[in-house]
């Protein structure tokens, strides 16, 4: 630590760093908006059966999702483990809101 | 209160600054004084009930009538009386359990206050505006949606608005938690009343919505013509009853756990002991939190969902029985050797272990799927919920009350009137709701107006009535205390129990900025640690030096009050359009404020080191 003191070391760390994390947050955009003109398409052109277009696109928000909460709102980085568990915590509720009212309420 | 006293300014100023305080300590004297007078309401409902009740076909209230007290009653005591209590206790002291200057979110703070106020008026204003809601506090779709008049319409839009803001609470305490600890104070340092605290705002965050999205499904079928509850037109009466639950059961512990964590707090004060089990205390709260939310099904065995699933949600209510038996053992364990001394604050809490193991234990009667059937919607049931509630969370609320009265208030609760105070409620909840266990057993059932003569039900609901009037006496002599004491109380030293956590550091009342430098912890019960190393008081984490304080804000107020408006028009435009006008100013004015506080810049302000070096320590 004492050694590594100089303030343009720093900068120029911390610079690499900034080229880095601008890498990733503009091929994680690149791919969600890929993302979103491969839903559109197959089901804009009919290609594909329903039978797999619902869990393909099923997939693909989940990846979206991750995307965001992973690099957008930085739940990658160091400290964030306190919304992780907030958000899974919340996601955990809400899935048992929707498996209930889909397999008891209306099953 | 004392404030007023001390500095006696005028009756506007005060006014004035508690209208536009961002001061947790102030709010949470609000919050007290809201939902105190919400639970001499309810109480008043409770008592009408048992008049009512008290000999074979009474007519001291109309069918009707009844069914909006008992409507009333349950509503205002879950939502406007219990937790606003304990949001209040809450406000004014986690902030200072964890060394902190204020919450997170001081603006918020105040938002959500406002929001449960106004939201508490416009359900009362329904006694005067063609009725009160009359399907029960659970509002069970069909019954909701064919209630005649604007009762429901009341419901609706006073639990939306006062949830909104509870909900906003509940975040705000997350954030707090999890960013105001001062220095040193580690999660698993943190006092027992902060930690839940911390998990029944987990609880709010995750629970509400799914009453949010209820009250909102509800709302669009009775006023705008939608049918997620109508059968006829292929809704489903059910969802409303999963959702409400959802809700509703977390809802049951985010109104217990604060009481744990409190009762854990006094327990180890007064028994001059660390709390016996902390690790298991922390997460026995914890598992309670999580198995929470997987058991709300049991409020409905006799729906119909079948036998598999009925099992699987016996078993997991009777799972929660587990952490909850950790729990008291602990605290038994906390008082087992220590040196006890017994107050009124310890009274309460010795009070409440068997109270609420008698509730438990009925709790896990009503649990096993089979019983229920027996047990459903008898007084079996209203005995059970009001000692796990009543036994739980108001005798929590009252020994908080007592305990960090000084600490909230500068004066300290007159002990004779507390002990009495105590003894009186005691005797009168077990009369009143212990023989209701078996009135319900002879199949007596819940929210009926009138019983038969000689059925075996007359002198059991004669005693009940008595009870509650004894109750009632109580809470007259708990409010001629607080008047006393406000006049001529005994003025607190800083730390009157020789008190173990944060807040018995700070003055009391602390001054507005809690902490002039903020204390470096260095262990569970940080106070009691410098006590015992001969030091007696905090060390520093810091220097002395600027402060940085939140401005106050009217615009809160308004803002509650313009959804408040909008609230109004919304249940009326049923009946006439021009009611559109209400809706459409009410929400001008609350999204006006909103872009006023979003365009507005308030840095807040600064109290500056020789301010506070002039001051005497």
């Amino acid at each position: 630590m004492t050694e590594n003191t100089s303030t343009n070391k720093i900068n120029s760390f911390q610079k690499q760093k900034n080229k880095d994390e601008m890498k990733k947050q503009v091929i994680t955009f690149v791919l969600m908006i890929a993302f979103t003109i491969v839903a559109f398409a197959i089901v804009g052109t009919g290609i594909m059966q329903k039978m797999f277009v619902i869990p393909l696109l099923l997939i693909l928000a989940l990846v979206q999702v991750g995307f965001q909460f992973y690099y957008f709102m930085h739940l990658k980085d160091k400290g964030h483990e306190m919304p992780a568990t907030m958000i899974y915590g919340g996601m955990w509720a809400a899935l048992l809101t929707i498996v209930t009212l889909s397999v008891i309420a209306w099953w | 209160m004392s404030i007023a006293a001390t500095q006696k300014r005028g009756f506007g100023t005060v006014l004035w600054d508690y209208l536009t305080t961002v001061d947790h300590k102030k709010i949470a004297h609000l919050y007290l004084f809201g939902g105190g007078f919400f639970f001499l309401l309810g109480g008043l409902e409770a008592l009408f009930i048992r008049i009512q009740l008290i000999t074979p076909e009474n007519d001291f209230l109309s069918a009707g009538l009844y069914n909006e007290m008992i409507t009333m009653h349950g509503t205002t005591m879950i939502f406007l009386a219990a937790m606003p209590l304990l949001l209040g206790l809450m406000n004014a002291v986690m902030p200072l359990q964890i060394g902190a200057r204020d919450v997170a979110f001081p603006f918020l703070n105040s938002l959500g206050l406002w929001l449960f106020m106004f939201g508490g008026i416009l359900l009362n204003l329904s006694w005067f505006l063609g009725g009160a809601p009359d399907s029960g506090w659970t509002s069970y779709a069909p019954l909701s949606i064919q209630s005649p008049g604007h009762g429901v319409d009341f419901y609706v839009l006073g639990l939306q608005i006062a949830g909104a803001g509870t909900l906003i609470g509940g975040i705000n305490f997350l954030a707090t938690v999890v960013t105001m600890r001062a220095p040193g104070m580690t999660y698993m340092r943190m006092p027992l009343f902060t930690w839940a605290t911390f998990i029944t705002s987990v609880l709010i965050l995750f629970a509400f919505p799914a009453l949010t999205v209820g009250l909102f499904l509800l709302m669009f079928d009775r006023m705008f013509g939608s049918a997620f509850f109508d059968v006829a037109l292929g809704g489903n009466t059910i969802i409303w009853q999963h959702l409400f639950w959802i809700f509703g059961h977390p809802e049951v512990y985010i109104l217990i756990l604060p009481a744990f964590g409190l009762f854990s707090d006094i327990f180890s004060t007064f028994s001059r002991k660390r709390l016996f089990g902390y690790t298991a205390m922390v997460f026995a709260t914890m598992l309670i939190a999580f198995l929470g939310f997987m058991v709300w099904a049991h409020h409905m065995f006799t729906v119909g969902l079948g036998p598999v699933a009925n099992s699987i949600f016996a078993i997991a209510t009777m799972a929660i029985a587990v952490p909850t038996g950790i729990k008291i053992f602990n605290w038994l364990a906390t008082m087992w050797g220590g040196s006890i001394k017994i107050n009124s604050a310890m009274l309460w809490s010795l009070g409440f272990i068997p109270t609420f193991t008698i509730g438990g234990m009925t709790g896990v009667m009503l649990g096993s799927s089979v019983a229920d059937y027996q047990y459903h919607d008898t007084y079996f049931v209203v005995a059970h919920f009001h000692y796990v509630i009543v036994g739980g969370t108001v005798f929590g609320i009252l020994a908080g009350l007592h305990y960090w009265w000084p600490k909230m208030f500068g004066r300290i609760l007159h002990e004779g009137m507390g002990k009495f105070t105590f003894w009186v409620f005691m005797i009168g909840f077990h009369l009143t709701f212990f023989i209701q266990h078996f009135l319900g057993l002879m199949g007596m059932p819940r929210r009926y107006w009138v019983f038969l003569e000689d059925q075996g039900l007359d002198l059991g609901n004669l005693i009940s009535t008595i009870g509650a009037f004894l109750m009632a006496i109580a809470v007259i002599v708990f409010l001629y205390n607080v008047v006393h004491t406000a006049i001529k109380g005994d003025k607190a030293p800083a730390d009157p129990y020789d008190g173990r956590t944060l807040e018995w550091t700070t003055a009391s009342p602390p001054a507005h900025y809690n902490f002039k430098q903020l204390p470096l912890v260095r262990g569970l019960d940080p106070l009691w640690i410098e006590k015992t190393e001969g030091k007696g008081k905090m060390t520093p984490a810091e220097p002395l030096g600027d402060i940085h304080m939140p401005n106050g804000s009217i615009l809160p107020f308004i803002m509650s009050l313009g959804f408040f408006i909008a609230g109004i028009g919304f249940i009326f435009q049923v009946d006439h359009s021009a009611w559109l006008i209400a809706v459409y100013v009410g929400m001008a004015i609350a999204i006006g404020c909103m872009l006023i506080r979003s365009l507005k810049d308030d840095h807040g302000h600064h109290i500056h080191k020789e301010e506070l070096e002039r001051e005497a320590d």
